[in-house]
C-alpha cells in the first residue's frame, strides 16, 4: 500500500512537472539560435568570406552547430580565435601562419579614381555598402565604413582598386608595449658559484 | 579669508616625494618670450574635434583674429596670437609623444603685434550685471581650455557645472609635478587677476564654498593669494602638504573636502568644479581685458638651458625659440620633455610649437631624469619581486603589480577588472619600483589596446548592421520586383478576362451584326493570305531563275578553286 502511495505521488509529481516544462518550452521558446548570436558578436564582421562561408553570420551558425572549426577567421586573428575558444569552452586551435601575417595591419580599399570606368561591379560586391557611385560615373570608397575584406578586388575589370593600410593619426595612435631589457639570472646565487670556483 | 590653521584637511592614499627642483625656475620674474619669426598653430590643441581653418594661404591676419573655428560641441577656437601673414596650412610635427604630424596653420609674423580693426572683445567690466550665458559664450569664443594639462574646453566644463549644484569650487594651485613653476609664478605676480577670475566663475555657478589649494612649498604664492583675497571672506586660500600627485583634481578634492569622486563619474556629479589657476587667469583676460587665449605661462627649465625661468609665451612659438630666450642650451641638454619628468613625454626635436597644453619645457640631461622616472634607466629592468611598494604608493588605490602581471600575460580583460581605467598615469608606481620596471608604460599600452578593441568592436557592430541591411534590401527589392511582376500578370489576365467577357456579351447581344462583321473580317483575312501566297510563289520563282543563272558561275569558281589547289 505504502509503495503504491509513493509511486502515485511520484507519478503525480512527474506529470505536474512535465506539464510545467512542456508549457514553458512552448511559452518561453527562444527564436533563432542564441549561441550563433554570441559567436556572431565575436566575429570581426568584415564579411570577407575567407572562412569559406558567405559572411560572418553563416560562419557563426556553422560554429554554433559544431560544423566548422574556430580558427577559420584571418581578420579576427588570434584574439577572435581565443575568444571563441573561451565562449565555446573548447581547446584553442592554431591559425595558419599566412593568416596571422595578414591580420596584423588593418587595410582599407581605395579606388584609383582616374582609372575607374564606372562599371558598378564593385558596388555590387561590397558586403557593407561602402562604395558609392552610379553607372558610367566614377566610384569611391567610404573609408570609414570599409572593412578591408578585399571582395571588391576580383570583380574590377580594370584593376583600379588598391588596398592601403589605415593611416595612423593622433586619434588611433597607440603606446607600444614596453620591451623590458631583462637579464637572465642563474638559479644558484653567484656567490656560491664564486666560492666553488675558489 | 579663513584661518588656514583651522581648516581641516584630509589625506589621500599613497603619493611620493620626488626631488621637486622648483627653485631653479623661480629666481627670475615672468618674462615675455617675444614674437618669434614664425608661429605654428595646430588646429587641434585641445581634447575633442579639431577646429576648422577659416583662413587661406596668403591671408593677412590681425592679432586675436579667429583663424580656426570650433565645429563641434567639444572643440575650441584657435586665434592668431600676433599679426602676420599665413604662409602655409600643412601637416607639421605636433608636440605629441607619437611624433606624428597634424594640420597646422603657419603664420609669418610681421612684428607689429597689431590688433587691427576688429580689436579686442568689449570688456565686461561689471560682470555681475552680465547674464552668465553671455559670459559662457565669451569663454567659448575666446577658445579657453583647461591649462592644467587636460586641455578640455572650459566652456563645456562650466556649462556642465551650471547644470549641477556645485558645493565646492576648487582652484587648483597645487602644482605638484617636479620642475614646473608656471602656476606658482602666476600666483605670485598676478594674484589680483586670478581672484578677479574666481569671482567671475563664482558669479556663473554660485558655489557654496570656494577653495584655493596650494602646496606648502610655495609660501610666496600662498602669501600673495591671501593678500589678494583678504576682502573676500568666501574665498579660502588653503595651504596643503607637499606630496605628489596632490595636483590631480581627484586627489586635491580629497585633500580639501574629503570627498572621493567615484570611479567612472565626473567631478561635477559630486558637486565639485576644479579649475587650474592658469585657466582662471585666462577667463579674467577674456572677460575683463577682452583678450582671447593667445598666450600662456610656460616654465622653461632643467640643466639643459642657461637661465631657467618662466615665460609668457604666444601659442605656436617653437621650443627652440624658447630655449634661445632662456639663454640657449648647455652641454647637458640631452632630452626635451613636454610637461614634467613624472607625467611628461619626450619630444624627438625642438621644432614643434608650444600649444595651449604646454605648461613646461624641460631641457635636461638623462642622469637628472633618472631620479624621477625609471623610463630613463639604461640598465636592464629587474624582475618584479612583488614587494608591494607600488601598491603603497598608488594614489588611486589600485594594485599596480597585479595590473602589470595581467598586462604582461596579455590578459587585458583581467586588467580591466582591476580598474585599469582609473589609473591617472601619475608615475608613482614606476618611481618607487626597486626593479625599475616602467609600470606606467604598461598601463598606457593596455589602455590604448583596450580602447582600440572597443572601437574595433563598435566598427564591427556597424558593419554587421550595414551587412544585415544590405541583405534585407536585396530581399526587399526581390520581393518588390516579384510582387510587381505578379501584379502586372494579374492585371493582364484580368484585362484578357474582361475582353473575353465583353466579347461574349457582345456575341450574345447583337449576334447578327457581329457575325456579318466577323465573316467580312474573315473574308478580308483570307483574301490577304491568298495575296501573300501569290506573291511568295512569284518571288520564289524569280529567285529560282536567278539561282539557275548563278549556278554555272559557282561551278566554275569551284573548278577554279580545285585547279588552284592542284
Amino acid at each position: 500500500m505504502t509503495i503504491l502511495t509513493a509511486v502515485l505521488i511520484l507519478v503525480g509529481l512527474s506529470t505536474v512537472f512535465g506539464l510545467i516544462l512542456g508549457y514553458a518550452s512552448v511559452r518561453f521558446k527562444v527564436d533563432g539560435d542564441p549561441l550563433a548570436d554570441k559567436v556572431d558578436s565575436l566575429l570581426p564582421q568584415t564579411q570577407c568570406g575567407q572562412c569559406t562561408f558567405p559572411g560572418c553570420r553563416p560562419y557563426a551558425e556553422a560554429i554554433a552547430k559544431g560544423e566548422a572549426p574556430i580558427n577559420q577567421c584571418p581578420p579576427g586573428g588570434e584574439t577572435t580565435m581565443l575568444a571563441l575558444a573561451d565562449l565555446l569552452d573548447v581547446e584553442p586551435l592554431a591559425l595558419d601562419e599566412e593568416d596571422i601575417k595578414e591580420s596584423d595591419m588593418p587595410e582599407v580599399a581605395i579606388i584609383v579614381e582616374e582609372d575607374c570606368i564606372g562599371c558598378t561591379l564593385c558596388i555590387q560586391a561590397c558586403p557593407v555598402d561602402a562604395i558609392v557611385g552610379a553607372a558610367k560615373m566614377m566610384h569611391t570608397v567610404i573609408e570609414s565604413e570599409c572593412t578591408g575584406c578585399e571582395l571588391c578586388l576580383p570583380p574590377c575589370p580594370v584593376d583600379c582598386i588598391i588596398m592601403q593600410p589605415v593611416k595612423t593619426t593622433i586619434d588611433n595612435w597607440k603606446w607600444k608595449k614596453p620591451i623590458p631589457i631583462e637579464r637572465t639570472y642563474p638559479v644558484i646565487p653567484m656567490i656560491l658559484i664564486e666560492n666553488e670556483q675558489k | 579669508m579663513s584661518e588656514n590653521t583651522a581648516y581641516k584637511l584630509w589625506e589621500f592614499h599613497g603619493g611620493v616625494h620626488p626631488p621637486f627642483h622648483k627653485d631653479e625656475s623661480t629666481q627670475l620674474p615672468i618674462k615675455s618670450a617675444g614674437i618669434p619669426k614664425q608661429i605654428i598653430l595646430p588646429i587641434q590643441q585641445h581634447i575633442g574635434s579639431p577646429a576648422e581653418p577659416l583662413v587661406a594661404v596668403g591671408d593677412k591676419v590681425d592679432k586675436g583674429q579667429l583663424v580656426a573655428k570650433a565645429n563641434a560641441y567639444i572643440s575650441a577656437n584657435v586665434h592668431a596670437p600676433t599679426s602676420g601673414k599665413i604662409s602655409a596650412i600643412e601637416e607639421l610635427v605636433l608636440p605629441h609623444p607619437s611624433g606624428l604630424k597634424g594640420l597646422s596653420i603657419v603664420i609669418d609674423t610681421d612684428g607689429k603685434d597689431d590688433w587691427g580693426n576688429s580689436g579686442k572683445y568689449p570688456s565686461y567690466e561689471n560682470f555681475k550685471d552680465v547674464e552668465p550665458e553671455l559670459l559662457l559664450k565669451r569663454i567659448q569664443e575666446a577658445g579657453i581650455v583647461g591649462l592644467g594639462g587636460a586641455v578640455f574646453p572650459t566652456s563645456v566644463k562650466i556649462e556642465g557645472a551650471e547644470k549641477n549644484n556645485i558645493d565646492n569650487f576648487i582652484i587648483n594651485g597645487a602644482e605638484c609635478e617636479p620642475y614646473i613653476t608656471c602656476d606658482d609664478m602666476l600666483m605670485r605676480e598676478r594674484s589680483a587677476e586670478i581672484i578677479y577670475g574666481i569671482r567671475i566663475i563664482q558669479h556663473m555657478i554660485n558655489p557654496t564654498k570656494c577653495l584655493i589649494g596650494i602646496e606648502d612649498n610655495k609660501p610666496n604664492a600662498i602669501q600673495a593669494m591671501q593678500q589678494a583675497c583678504k576682502n573676500d571672506p568666501d574665498i579660502n586660500v588653503i595651504s596643503i602638504p607637499t606630496i605628489y600627485p596632490s595636483g590631480d583634481i581627484k586627489q586635491l578634492t580629497k585633500i580639501l573636502t574629503g570627498i572621493e569622486i567615484p570611479s567612472g563619474t565626473r567631478s561635477v556629479n559630486s558637486g565639485v568644479l576644479g579649475q587650474n589657476v592658469g585657466t582662471v587667469y585666462s577667463i579674467y583676460q577674456a572677460i575683463i581685458e577682452g583678450i582671447p587665449a593667445l598666450s600662456r605661462i610656460t616654465t622653461v627649465t632643467g640643466n639643459g638651458v642657461q637661465h631657467p625661468q618662466n615665460f609668457e609665451v604666444l601659442n605656436g612659438t617653437s621650443f627652440s625659440f624658447l630655449a634661445q630666450q632662456a639663454g640657449g642650451y648647455t652641454k647637458m641638454a640631452d632630452h626635451l620633455i613636454m610637461g614634467g619628468p613624472m607625467m611628461g613625454f619626450t619630444l624627438a626635436d625642438d621644432k614643434p610649437p608650444i600649444t595651449k597644453a604646454t605648461n613646461c619645457a624641460l631641457f635636461t640631461s638623462t642622469t637628472a631624469l633618472r631620479e624621477s622616472n625609471s623610463e630613463f634607466y639604461n640598465q636592464p629592468t629587474l624582475p618584479c619581486i612583488r614587494c608591494g611598494k607600488c601598491m603603497d604608493a598608488c594614489p588611486v588605490n589600485l594594485l599596480p603589480q597585479q595590473l602589470y602581471w595581467h598586462i604582461r600575460a596579455k590578459d587585458l580583460e583581467k586588467a580591466q577588472q582591476h580598474n585599469l581605467k582609473d589609473c591617472i598615469e601619475c608615475g608613482c608606481c614606476s618611481y618607487v619600483c626597486p626593479s625599475h620596471i616602467p609600470l606606467v608604460d604598461y598601463y598606457r599600452f593596455a589602455k590604448d589596446e583596450l580602447h582600440e578593441q572597443k572601437t574595433t568592436q563598435e566598427k564591427a557592430d556597424i558593419s554587421r548592421e550595414r551587412h544585415e541591411f544590405l541583405l534585407y534590401r536585396k530581399e526587399r527589392d526581390k520581393r518588390e520586383r516579384d510582387e510587381k511582376r505578379a501584379a502586372h500578370k494579374a492585371q493582364l489576365q484580368a484585362k484578357k478576362a474582361a475582353m473575353a467577357k465583353k466579347k461574349a456579351v457582345n456575341n450574345e447581344s447583337d449576334d447578327a451584326t457581329e457575325s456579318t462583321t466577323d465573316t467580312a473580317k474573315a473574308d478580308a483575312i483570307k483574301a490577304a493570305v491568298a495575296r501573300a501566297k501569290e506573291k511568295k510563289t512569284a518571288r520564289e520563282a524569280q529567285s529560282k531563275e536567278r539561282q539557275d543563272e548563278q549556278q554555272p558561275d559557282a561551278k566554275k569558281r569551284k573548278k577554279k578553286g580545285t585547279n588552284d589547289e592542284v
